[in-house]
């Protein structure tokens, strides 16, 4: 008999580019896809269960279809709907986990949870190493927003972790997911017509592809191969760092140097008109940026991504288009200068 | 030529060592009396090595004309090789020019992990730099062949001058004098990444966080590091102090670069105490400002802006012999006393060879 996945959180991009990958693989006999709202897009073979993680019924469902691999992708940034509040993310992200570990520890046939994370819960400070290892421990703990949700979540797991030993926990940092559909809103922030930056300040950037970020998750999701261990937390990134307004030209997008105070209100009244919010971790990460070491992701988890944080960026460029200064249009001008030097 | 120039010292361990020191000195000048003359002119100046006899000179002879440049033969030089720039040289130039202009404009360079960016700093941040260091201070380097020319090494200098001008001119004194041509990869408070625009270009020069982390992933990595375990207390320290070394911390750079297994390189300079003396310490407005120490010089802040403006000092920056970390078994790192005692060792060597370079110095501005 093969293995029973079910997924958190289907009616994302990329969560359900996850349920089409992850019943391609031979092993697995049945997906099921689990969110309150159902998904605009397909999910193949995989089974819809229009259910509320927050809701005991999930601890039924992973009894009564003896579950025994479950992937928590239901750890989000943004509310699904665009005027969702924030409140209403945090509970979802952090009582829904800690709902989807109490029932996990009811099931008898759980043998695997993935946990998507991702490198927020480093914060950035000036205060802490340029580049971040599982270990670190950040200076300055987030006080708030999605970041500090990701701790309380991270907390739980790793208690959930040391209650049922007998399952294997893999926790899965993400640096921001670029790609062809992914929104993160790092994502979103990188198709604004004009970046808004901070005045000051250049930060480093990582990147991972979706098809990167789908692949380990299939990895993780799946049976161990020979000489890797899948159990632990690891940090997914892209090789490489750029920095954002190295980021800006390549998209051929100005930025617009704002004082970080005027930042922050800048983002509440984006929010105010209905548009993309630049929600307080996000002006963090604008601020000092954050890189992380992937030693452990190649060394132990045993995933070389395909991609690196350049080839992640370039990708995302070809998909979306440039901005309206294209690093073409800013190379002929250069030249048309050279001729211009050369002859007058 | 003697006490001019000479600082006077508080400690009597020191008054005694300058003694000696200049017992030994009177005996080696009498030896070299014929060489002294030289010494003042524009070539010993420039000259890396002490100068040892007439070759020493006579092979510094090339790139001694751009110093000497505001007065003397290099001013007469200038000109000449401008037209020579004028000719083919100038659309080579552009061409160079433009096409930097291009890449950087288009984004199409590369960052490492830690935010450098090597064509910005060798193109843009060095040449910035280098007049400060040529012209301003006239930086003389020696011992830069104490630095390996491959794998990691962690150079140790003592920090002084208030604004850290000392550790800019490290950096450039050596990318511009190793023959590797190695890049200096320095350790920075972490003030320095708390402020706007000066965080930004830190990183760029390849500046990171002083933390154990940081300068073991570069060691590591083959680079060449610089600190200044001092830090504040260097940089900071009132006038009367100057050229008396601070406590080194707790000895965790000797740890790190045990862990590492690279050498320690200790490197003395020469001058820095002397751009801004600093003769108080406005404490409350520096807690009101959040910054360890806010300096009270003769200029600053009386003459606001401009009297931030450093004094034109002549430096002397001498890299000592590399101490080996490699025989110590790995726990070693883990052991206080023998840290203690290697902190002590590095320590001792910066600060004798300081005594020793002031006993040789004729005077902080020449």
């Amino acid at each position: 008999m093969g293995r029973v996945v079910l997924v958190t959180g289907a009616a994302r991009p990329l969560a359900g580019r996850f349920v089409r990958r992850v019943q391609r693989e031979p092993d697995v006999d049945l997906v099921l896809a689990v969110d309150t709202e159902p998904p605009a897009h397909r999910l193949g073979a995989a089974e819809f269960v229009r259910a509320d993680i927050q809701h005991p019924a999930v601890g039924k469902l992973l009894v009564e279809r003896s579950v025994d691999t479950v992937v928590h992708l239901d750890v989000n940034a943004t509310p699904p709907v665009r005027r969702g509040s924030r409140a209403a993310v945090k509970e979802a992200n952090v009582i829904g986990t800690m709902q989807l570990l109490g029932a996990c520890q009811k099931a008898p046939a759980v043998r695997r949870l993935v946990v998507k994370s991702s490198t927020h819960v480093y914060g950035g400070a000036p205060r802490d190493p340029a580049v971040c290892r599982e270990t670190t421990v950040p200076k300055e703990l987030p006080g708030g927003g999605f970041a500090k949700d990701l701790l309380e979540v991270e907390g739980y797991v790793r208690g959930f972790a040391r209650r049922r030993p007998d399952i294997a926990v893999t926790v899965l940092r993400f640096a921001d997911v670029l790609g062809a559909r992914a929104g993160s809103p790092l994502a979103e922030y990188l198709t604004l017509p004009v970046l808004p930056t901070v005045f000051g300040y250049d930060p480093r950037l990582q990147f991972v592809h979706e098809d990167d970020a789908l692949a380990v998750l299939a990895l993780a999701a799946g049976e161990p191969r020979r000489g890797s261990l899948a159990a632990g937390t690891f940090n997914i990134a892209g090789d490489g760092v750029v920095v954002l307004s190295q980021c800006a030209r390549r998209l051929g997008r100005p930025t617009l140097p704002l004082p970080l105070p005027a930042l922050t209100w800048a983002g509440a009244a984006l929010r105010g008109v209905g548009a993309r919010e630049i929600s307080p971790e996000h002006v963090r990460l604008l601020t000092h940026g954050r890189v992380v070491d992937t030693t452990a992701m190649r060394a132990i988890l045993g995933f070389e991504p395909e991609y690196t944080t350049a080839d992640a960026l370039a990708d995302f460029i070809r998909v979306h288009g440039p901005g309206p200064l294209p690093p073409s249009t800013v190379h002929r001008a250069v030249d048309r200068l050279q001729e211009a030097v050369r002859h007058g | 030529m003697a006490d001019a120039k000479v600082i006077p010292f508080d400690d009597d361990r020191a008054r005694g060592a300058r003694r000696t020191k200049r017992g030994a000195l009177a005996s080696v000048g009498e030896q070299a009396s014929a060489a002294r003359p030289a010494r003042r002119g524009p070539l010993a100046e420039r000259s890396r090595e002490r100068p040892s006899g007439a070759e020493g000179g006579a092979a510094e002879g090339g790139p001694a004309s751009t110093p000497g440049g505001g007065r003397g033969p290099g001013a007469v030089a200038r000109p000449g090789a401008l037209e020579r720039l004028l000719g083919d040289e100038w659309d080579r130039r552009a061409a160079r020019g433009l096409s930097f202009l291009r890449r950087r404009l288009t984004g199409e360079y590369e960052v490492d992990d830690f935010g450098y960016d090597a064509e910005l700093t060798e193109q843009v941040l060095m040449s910035l730099l280098r007049p400060v260091y040529d012209a301003y201070f006239r930086v003389e380097v020696r011992g830069i062949e104490n630095i390996p020319a491959d794998g990691g090494a962690l150079v140790v200098a003592n920090h002084s001058g208030t604004l850290p001008w000392d550790g800019l001119m490290l950096q450039v004194a050596v990318h511009d004098h190793h023959p590797a041509g190695r890049h200096l990869r320095l350790l920075a408070a972490d003030l320095v990444f708390v402020l706007p625009v000066v965080g930004e270009l830190a990183r760029k020069a390849g500046h990171t966080l002083a933390c154990a982390e940081d300068a073991e992933r570069l060691l590591t990595r083959g680079e060449v590091v610089g600190v200044m375990p001092e830090g504040f207390k260097g940089v900071g320290k009132p006038f009367a102090d100057r050229y008396k070394l601070q406590r080194f911390g707790r000895g965790g750079f000797v740890s790190t670069a045990l862990r590492a297994g690279v050498p320690i390189v200790p490197c003395s300079i020469v001058g820095a105490e002397e751009i801004h003396p600093m003769l108080g310490n406005a404490r409350t407005l520096a807690r009101l400002l959040g910054l360890p120490y806010f300096p009270l010089t003769p200029t600053f802040p009386w003459l606001g802006p401009l009297g931030a403006v450093p004094l034109p000092t002549k430096w002397t920056i001498q890299f000592g012999e590399p101490i080996p970390t490699d025989g110590y078994e790995p726990e070693a790192a883990d052991d206080p006393v023998l840290m203690f005692h290697l902190t002590d060792q590095v320590r001792e060597k910066i600060q004798h060879t300081l005594y020793k370079l002031l006993v040789q110095r004729r005077s902080v501005f020449f």
